[in-house]
């Protein structure tokens, strides 16, 4: 195994080309947007808040060998019937998230059961079924939005109801939920780097101690962390980054246990067996893991798990598009995780973090870039579209590309 | 040994397919602490039986099996893998069942690790434990060092030599507690010698501990060597129980292969001679599980030619490449004439005419009718069937329909006519139109690959009579490639056996039975041709 520890160029970037690739694009972005890098920032922290939940929610799936799951598009909609339901109670704020956050299990759990199931009937086609699945949940979602709700359902809340009592409003006014998670606490972007240096100080001593055997590489981060922290906070050079620049605390501290959550899921039985079966499911069956019901749970976990993502997103935003919100975030979604050097069969925390980062940044780069290189913001927005689609295009030809390599 | 119980017994399996009865009735018996060899051809039912002692899901979504299976001398059922796992049977398979992403010792204790407490198995239960490390490593190294492998226990499947796997599938199955019964399916077939050398004394060392080994393999020296008895079946029928101390590589390979057949009246011999119309040299084919690693032959003008072998081991695979399907290096002259390799179409022009193993894949537009399958190579290759009409070339519907009509006599095709769609015919009418297929083409020597496969004996008999008529009537040269031994032998004049991608002997079709066995099974000695 340590044959080859020399840095070979080549193969990083033949392993990292995606990520590589769109870190060069956005550079340039960066600079030709010709925007203040700290209000960049300051977008991107918010829009990474937003979305981040959401892309790794897609790993478990990723890693249960079914691809990237467009079919998380349901639990989109789990989170949106939940959230509408609060509001029909007339909740508000943190209540209205939290009640949300409780009911929308059920629906995920359901909606996470039903497109498993159909997952097991198609192996091998797991992508194509489950964005299959997105667009006929859609269809479901319409009638139950157009019809049962003001129709079988008696809704008598004026803010949520179209004017004849029959169907959801298109665009629901979020303003009692808006940042009800995102402003509980915000600091500024220093603070939050010195409080990160200290987590990452006091897990390089629990280290320490544990293996009776410095941790170094950790204590090093938490050094340097908190040299960039003190620096932020003393030195004139940043100060517009630290004024711009706020962070959620509370949106950053459930991603991050979200990724401890699933970093520690991964090293349980159950966590071995979903990697098992997803390198090869007649082998794991052969061992006597029940696949099928593997699978399940994967879908489940990652549909209930996007559905709380989705309404981290919503209350950040602060509107409800009620039919349309959920559109294309599977397809979002998976483009950021590819982005971040994942493959569909190969992905993990620090790729769907870096992915989201790049995403969002280039996202909201491109318009004003485009701008100032071609002269029309439209080139601007068109790269968004292509971004996405292509990104997922290349990811899947790249890994095709990969797979026909290694038979040689 | 006599007042010992078997470990496992199965009593009178048999299993049918569709119809299809693949077993007729198989008893098997091996004893605590022996190595039992199970012997018989491709095709004899040796994974139909395997498959049943561990509860394929294969097995049970068709139909189930009859008969008993014993353990102990009690009457047991296995249902699924995990009940065969429960009664202490383990397998090495053939095909590697490791994960090639996971280390050895993930391989190893797949789906047994061993646990530990965690916070979220405190709240969740077992599935949410964690996986005990150190557990897995020290057992891991303890297994392998009972197989005596030197070997890191953390390092990675995919990049192991294909020898090292197949002990870290056997250090698998050791460290499962309890193992009573091992099956080996070929273990020796993707090892060099030495490791396989090295595989038989861990095998013996096994067994020395109690565990009951059975023993699949082609190679019949390591039945000698190994094993105490030796089960042969064919074509799914049980043969003979016999103590290897009493028996010997020929009786062996004798009651492999050997079975009554029909003979097929041959009017004309061909007499040897050196004329030869078609020379292979060193012919190297990349055919995914029929590699080809070297042929040389040659083929008489006018013989009819079989080229046998057990399955797997590039007798498919000659064929496909001089007709271009799959890449193949080498040289192959045809009357003088270099065969452009890698290329269907100039192996098409230069008259060579191929009948494909996989009939209803390769060989025929399954939803066109007769007349225009049998019409399409030569009107895509020679631009027969054509009517031209300036620019625009058309397909002349009336000599199709006569060209078809013409053979749907001479093959004695059963159909309703021309147009019917080949879909609905009986499997041995489908392998008329290929041969139809390809005589349109007016070839001068023509390969056929498994020609009987999934035909019943009636047609069997037609189809190959088509091809002794051929070679009779019209003085072509016939290659026959089949894994049936008896079949070969019936219709041909020589016979190639192909072993491990070469062919490793050419005997005359007149020859032992035990001759072809052995060429087949690798052993050359004694089998002059």
């Amino acid at each position: 195994m340590l044959k080859n520890k020399k840095f070979n160029f080549k193969e990083f970037f033949a392993e990292n080309a995606v990520p590589v690739v769109f870190l060069t694009i956005s550079a340039v972005f960066v600079y030709y947007s010709g925007t203040q890098p700290a209000i960049i920032m300051n977008d991107v922290v918010a829009r990474f808040a937003r979305n981040a939940f959401f892309v790794i929610s897609l790993l478990i799936p990723v890693l249960a060998g079914m691809g990237l799951n467009f079919g998380i598009v349901v639990g989109a909609m789990a989170a949106q019937i939940g959230l509408y339901w609060a509001l029909a109670l007339k909740m508000e704020g943190i209540a209205a998230i939290a009640f949300a956050a409780v009911v929308c299990v059920p629906f995920a759990v359901l909606f996470g059961f039903l497109s498993g199931a159909l997952n097991n009937k198609t192996k091998g086609q797991e992508m194509l079924t489950s964005m299959f699945v997105g667009y006929f949940a859609h269809g479901l979602y319409m009638l139950l939005f157009l019809f049962i709700i003001g129709g079988i359902i008696p809704i008598d809340v004026y803010e949520i109801i179209l004017p004849n009592g029959v169907g959801a409003r298109s665009s629901i006014d979020l303003t009692q939920v808006k940042g009800a998670v995102d402003s509980i606490l915000k600091v500024d972007l220093f603070t939050f780097v010195l409080a990160l240096a200290a987590i990452v100080a006091i897990i390089a001593v629990v280290n320490t101690v544990k293996a009776k055997k410095p941790d170094i590489a950790k204590f090093v981060v938490a050094v340097l962390l908190a040299g960039l922290g003190v620096a932020g906070n003393t030195m004139p050079a940043f100060l517009m980054f630290k004024r711009v620049v706020k962070i959620p605390v509370v949106t950053y501290g459930l991603i991050g246990l979200l990724c401890v959550f699933i970093t520690a899921f991964f090293k349980t039985k159950m966590g071995q067996d979903m990697r098992a079966v997803g390198q090869n499911m007649e082998i794991a069956e052969v061992s006597g893991i029940n696949v099928n019901k593997i699978r399940i749970i994967a879908n489940i976990m990652s549909v209930v798990l996007s559905a709380w993502g989705q309404l981290l997103f919503l209350q950040n935003l602060g509107t409800l598009s009620t039919y349309t919100a959920h559109q294309n975030v599977g397809m979002f979604a998976g483009a950021a995780l590819l982005i971040g050097g994942a493959s569909v069969t190969k992905a993990t925390v620090p790729q769907a973090i870096l992915g989201t980062f790049l995403f969002h940044l280039l996202f909201n780069v491109s318009p004003l870039a485009g701008q100032n290189i071609f002269g029309s913001a439209l080139i601007g927005e068109y790269f968004r579209v292509f971004i996405v689609y292509g990104v997922i295009a290349l990811a899947i030809v790249l890994h095709a590309a990969k797979k026909a390599g290694g038979k040689k | 040994m006599e007042n010992l119980k078997p470990v496992l017994e199965m009593v009178d399996i048999k299993k049918n397919y569709f119809g299809n009865q693949v077993l007729k009735g198989v008893s098997l018996k091996v004893m605590p602490g022996e190595i039992h060899a199970l012997c018989g051809e491709n095709g004899a039912g040796k994974s139909t039986l395997m498959n049943i002692l561990f509860g394929m899901p294969v097995i049970h979504s068709t139909g189930g099996f009859e008969g008993e299976i014993r353990m102990d001398g009690e009457v047991i059922e296995i249902k699924t893998p995990r009940d065969a796992m429960k009664y202490g049977i383990g397998m090495v398979h053939q095909e590697f069942m490791l994960i090639p992403g996971f280390s050895v010792e993930e391989n190893v204790k797949l789906n047994r690790e061993p646990l530990k407490e965690s916070i979220l198995g405190k709240f969740l239960g077992e599935p949410m434990k964690n996986l005990n490390r150190d557990e897995i490593r020290r057992d891991t190294q303890a297994a392998l060092d009972q197989l005596g492998m030197d070997m890191m226990p953390a390092d990675k499947v995919a990049g192991l030599p294909v020898g090292y796997m197949q002990f870290v599938e056997i250090a698998r199955e050791i460290d499962k507690r309890g193992v009573r019964l091992l099956v080996f399916d070929e273990p020796t077939a993707v090892l060099t010698e030495g490791e396989a050398e090295r595989l038989l004394a861990a095998m013996k060392a096994l067994a020395d501990q109690g565990i009951a080994i059975l023993f699949i393999t082609h190679r019949l020296d390591e039945v000698m060597t190994a094993s105490q008895h030796v089960t042969i079946i064919r074509d799914g029928a049980f043969v003979k129980y016999l103590n290897t101390k009493e028996t010997n590589v020929t009786e062996i390979s004798a009651l492999m292969v050997g079975r009554e057949v029909e003979v097929i009246e041959r009017t004309k011999h061909h007499e040897a001679s050196n004329e030869i119309v078609m020379e292979i040299e060193d012919l190297k084919v990349e055919m995914p599980g029929e590699m080809v690693k070297g042929v040389n032959l040659k083929i008489e003008k006018g013989e009819i030619l079989g080229i046998g072998g057990l399955a797997g081991q590039g007798k498919i695979g000659i064929a496909n490449g001089i007709m271009g399907l799959y890449p193949a290096t080498g040289k192959v002259t045809f009357e003088g004439k270099e065969v452009t390799l890698n290329n269907p179409k100039a192996a098409i022009n230069a008259q060579i005419a191929f009948v494909s193993e996989d009939r209803r894949g390769v060989g025929l537009l399954l939803d066109e009718s007769i007349a225009f399958n049998i019409a399409v190579p030569a009107l895509q290759n020679q631009g027969k069937f054509l009517k031209k009409f300036g620019p625009v070339s058309l397909m002349d519907q009336a000599a199709v329909t006569e060209n078809a009509n013409k053979y749907i006599e001479e093959l004695d095709i059963r159909c309703t006519g021309p147009n019917q769609n080949v879909r609905r015919l009986s499997g041995g009418n489908q392998q008329k139109v290929c041969i139809a297929k390809a005589l349109t083409s007016e070839p001068k020597i023509i390969f056929v690959s498994e020609p009987t496969r999934g035909i019943d004996i009636g047609a069997k008999r037609l189809v190959l009579d088509t091809l002794v008529k051929l070679n009779e009537e019209q003085g072509m040269t016939v290659i026959i490639t089949s894994s049936e031994l008896a079949e070969l032998k019936s219709v041909c004049d020589r016979i190639a056996i192909v072993t491990e991608g070469k062919v490793i002997g050419v005997l005359p079709a007149s020859e032992d039975d035990a001759k072809f066995g052995l060429l087949m099974s690798g052993i050359t000695e004694g089998v002059e041709g």
